[in-house]
């Protein structure tokens, strides 16, 4: 079953699935290493509760929750 | 000889590694069109060799305008070697740009850097088997700290081959790429392009190298080969080919790379868990703000400046008085040197100490990592202005020099919201403003000092929310935003890299007070000792208060409605230090009384408030308004620019003044 990154739990770790976003967008993710299949997990959420910040391949990065959920993840052993 | 381009991902050293292999022969330019800084430099050991320092960028499909000028430069420079930098403790993502670099196909040598922080991390690489798959020369560095250096130059001296680097990127993929590259053959435009990389960008959409296709009929065929892909596979040929290179990377890791999980990794999570805290980040955030504030105008700043303020118009004028009247120098010369020269440019030198501190502690937030966490935090509040995180950069800097923090700007990706970081950007009371409040607030509110000044950046800060409000309305109207921005691992920053930094901000501060502040000075002096019938004792008849006089009258409701003050702004446009520079001549000249002691008689603790606001807000100077024409491409923005901001400045000091005279 796919979720939005958005419903993930903090520190969770979850796979890559697909984009619903443009792909004007998803091209810049995915430069940065949001590759369908890599294991990512949500690591904090700024104080105001928004933009979220994301370790995807040994770093940190950070996006708005506007395109978190536009990010489907599936659990790791599905 | 040649031209050697220098390449990688943001954070990965680049700076450091151009620093170290050109040392002081460094040269900044513009990239053409536009103002992204363009360094280039000879190498320190061969200056037949020159160096470009690219960008530092994630991908050479294009997103932002620092990218742009990345993928302009790869289509239309020649291209000697490629030095591509890498951080060793980041290394699957910085491999990612490596691998379009190496289809690139020029010879290359990769500098693998921050091997000490890999160490550190459990990361341990096989750098002899990671060199064998690449096809390149690979030198271990640890670049902050000049080690690898040696051996890094004698590899690239070494005359070396195109890379024959090539992925497979299955069998659709590579029929398309077949296909582009037969029908390149018959366009002479695309003589001496890497046929390969030119069909691979194409097929990823990288919009640069697409505006290089003029003929119609290769456009219809490459549009119709993307979507071929995309029905057969399911998915855009952009994304299979992201895939694939980042897929044969982690195979290529596997093989290559061990990583034993150890403690130190952990410092950055703890750091974070305080300073993103949900309640602490924010008031830590205004915290770190204030303490800056404290550290630039109290506890160092001031105290080094009046030493320095000592020196000047103490021993540095009477000793120039009495050694140049001891030569026999005429009375005008000794006057013009020791009152307009010493007293201009050392009434703007002075606030080098302030200007120095307040530049290494940008750098200091800069290197440590925490300005990318400043942008996490602050994101959804800019956001609310039209703005993203980012443009929290540019402003912060700008409260240095306007300058670099218009430019600084290039790395917001969408158009409008740079736009609108540009323009407000201005209202970020730089460091030049600073030598004017400096002066003030030690003449009318020495207690309080370091509170004026930053209700002062503060009053700037709020406007530009305001009219970020208004711009938001009337030019965000359907473009979306996005903010992806890289969290780098806290470090400690190398003092000597700091250093650098702030020199490197700073010295413009000191060329402007050598060039064009000591020419108005000069200026001014002779504007304000003679008239039309040659030098006059008193300055109210000088050219210069005839001047003045003229636009007096403009901010007489303001409660600074004398021609030195006008005077005073009038030149203040050409650079706002100047401010300092003339008040120091006009009030200066031929007095007894120091300039502090002329100015308490002349303004009043509201009026000096008032003046200082004016100042803050109105029109940027000079150097801002080009470099916004150049970033914005048109005069339009910077002339807007000048009637808004003088306008509001006008308003508000118009307010402070009439509502303080009433209250006090």
């Amino acid at each position: 079953m796919t979720k939005k990154l958005t419903s993930c739990q903090i520190g969770e770790k979850v796979r890559v699935y697909s984009f619903l976003m443009n792909e004007h967008k998803s091209k810049r993710l995915m430069d940065m290493g949001l590759i369908p299949g890599t294991i990512v997990e949500i690591t904090r959420i700024a104080p105001f509760g928004d933009p979220v910040a994301i370790k995807v391949k040994g770093f940190q990065m950070s996006f708005r929750k506007q395109e978190a959920e536009e990010v489907l993840v599936k659990g790791l052993n599905e | 000889m040649g031209v050697y381009a220098l390449a990688g991902n943001p954070n990965a050293g680049k700076t450091s590694l151009f620093n170290l292999l050109t040392g002081t022969r460094q040269h900044v330019g513009n990239w053409p069109g536009v103002t992204v800084e363009k360094k280039t430099g000879t190498m320190k050991n061969n200056a037949s060799v020159h160096i470009v320092d690219l960008p530092g960028i994630y991908s050479l499909s294009p997103f932002s305008i620092e990218e742009r000028v990345a993928s302009q430069f790869f289509i239309e420079e020649k291209i000697d070697k490629l030095i591509n930098i890498v951080d060793a403790s980041n290394i699957e993502r910085n491999l990612y740009f490596t691998v379009q670099l190496l289809e690139f196909g020029k010879p290359m040598v990769m500098a693998l850097n921050m091997m000490d922080v890999a160490k550190a991390y459990g990361i341990k690489i096989d750098v002899n088997e990671l060199q064998k798959k690449l096809g390149i020369p690979i030198v271990p560095m640890m670049v902050r700290k000049g080690k690898g250096y040696q051996q890094f130059i004698d590899v690239l001296e070494k005359p070396q081959n195109a890379t024959k680097f090539q992925l497979y990127y299955g069998l659709e993929i590579e029929q398309a790429i077949t296909r582009l590259e037969g029908l390149f053959q018959r366009q002479a435009s695309l003589k001496g392009q890497n046929s390969r990389w030119l069909a691979l960008q194409l097929l990823e959409e990288n919009a640069v190298v697409e505006a290089l296709i003029q003929d119609k009929s290769i456009n219809e065929q490459i549009h119709h080969l993307k979507n071929t892909i995309k029905e057969k596979l399911g998915h855009s040929a952009a994304q299979l080919i992201r895939e694939q290179r980042y897929e044969w990377i982690s195979q290529l890791l596997e093989r290559v790379m061990i990583v034993e999980t150890t403690s130190q990794k952990t410092w950055t999570e703890k750091i974070d868990r305080v300073l993103t805290h949900k309640y602490l980040g924010i008031p830590l955030f205004f915290f770190f703000m204030f303490l800056t504030f404290q550290v630039t105008f109290a506890w160092v700043g001031a105290p080094l400046q009046d030493l320095l303020d000592g020196w000047f118009s103490g021993p540095l004028s009477e000793g120039t008085t009495i050694t140049l009247t001891a030569l026999g120098a005429e009375d005008w010369l000794v006057k013009l040197i020791v009152d307009g020269i010493i007293g201009g440019v050392g009434g703007v030198l002075v606030f080098v100490p302030q200007i120095f501190i307040l530049f290494l502690i940008i750098s200091f937030l800069e290197d440590s990592g925490y300005m990318a966490r400043a942008a996490f935090i602050m994101d959804k509040a800019m956001a609310k202005i039209g703005l993203n995180g980012k443009a929290f950069i540019p402003m912060v800097v700008g409260f240095g020099c306007n300058v670099p923090g218009v430019m600084s700007a290039r790395t917001m990706e969408q158009e409008k919201e740079r736009l609108i970081t540009i323009l407000l950007s201005p209202f970020m009371s730089c460091s030049a403003r600073l030598a004017v409040y400096a002066l003030f607030t030690s003449i009318f509110f020495k207690q309080y000092q370091s509170v004026v000044v930053f209700s002062l950046y503060l009053l700037g800060i709020v406007l530009a929310i305001l009219l970020g409000l208004i711009f938001k309305r009337f030019l965000l109207t359907e473009e979306e935003s996005l903010f992806v921005i890289e969290l780098p691992p806290y470090r400690v920053p190398m003092i000597r890299s700091l250093l650098l930094n702030t020199w490197d901000k700073g010295k413009n501060f000191i060329k402007k007070a050598g060039t064009i502040i000591f020419s108005m000075a000069v200026l001014l002096w002779f504007l304000a000792n003679f008239n039309l019938s040659g030098m006059t004792e008193n300055m109210n008849d000088s050219l210069l208060a005839a001047i003045g006089n003229l636009i007096a009258p403009i901010f007489a409701p303001l409660g600074f409605g004398t021609w030195q003050a006008g005077v005073g702004l009038i030149s203040g446009f050409m650079a706002k230090e100047i401010v300092v520079a003339t008040l120091a001549v006009v009030y200066g000249t031929g007095t007894e009384a120091s300039l502090p002691q002329v100015i308490q008689t002349m303004f009043t603790p509201v009026s000096a408030y008032a003046f200082m606001v004016f100042v803050l807000l109105y029109t940027p100077c000079m150097a801002t308004l080009v470099v916004m024409k150049k970033e914005t491409g048109s005069w339009k923005w910077p002339l807007i620019s000048i009637g808004y901001s003088f306008f509001t400045a006008w308003i508000l000091a118009f307010i402070i003044y009439q509502v303080g005279s009433i209250l006090i």
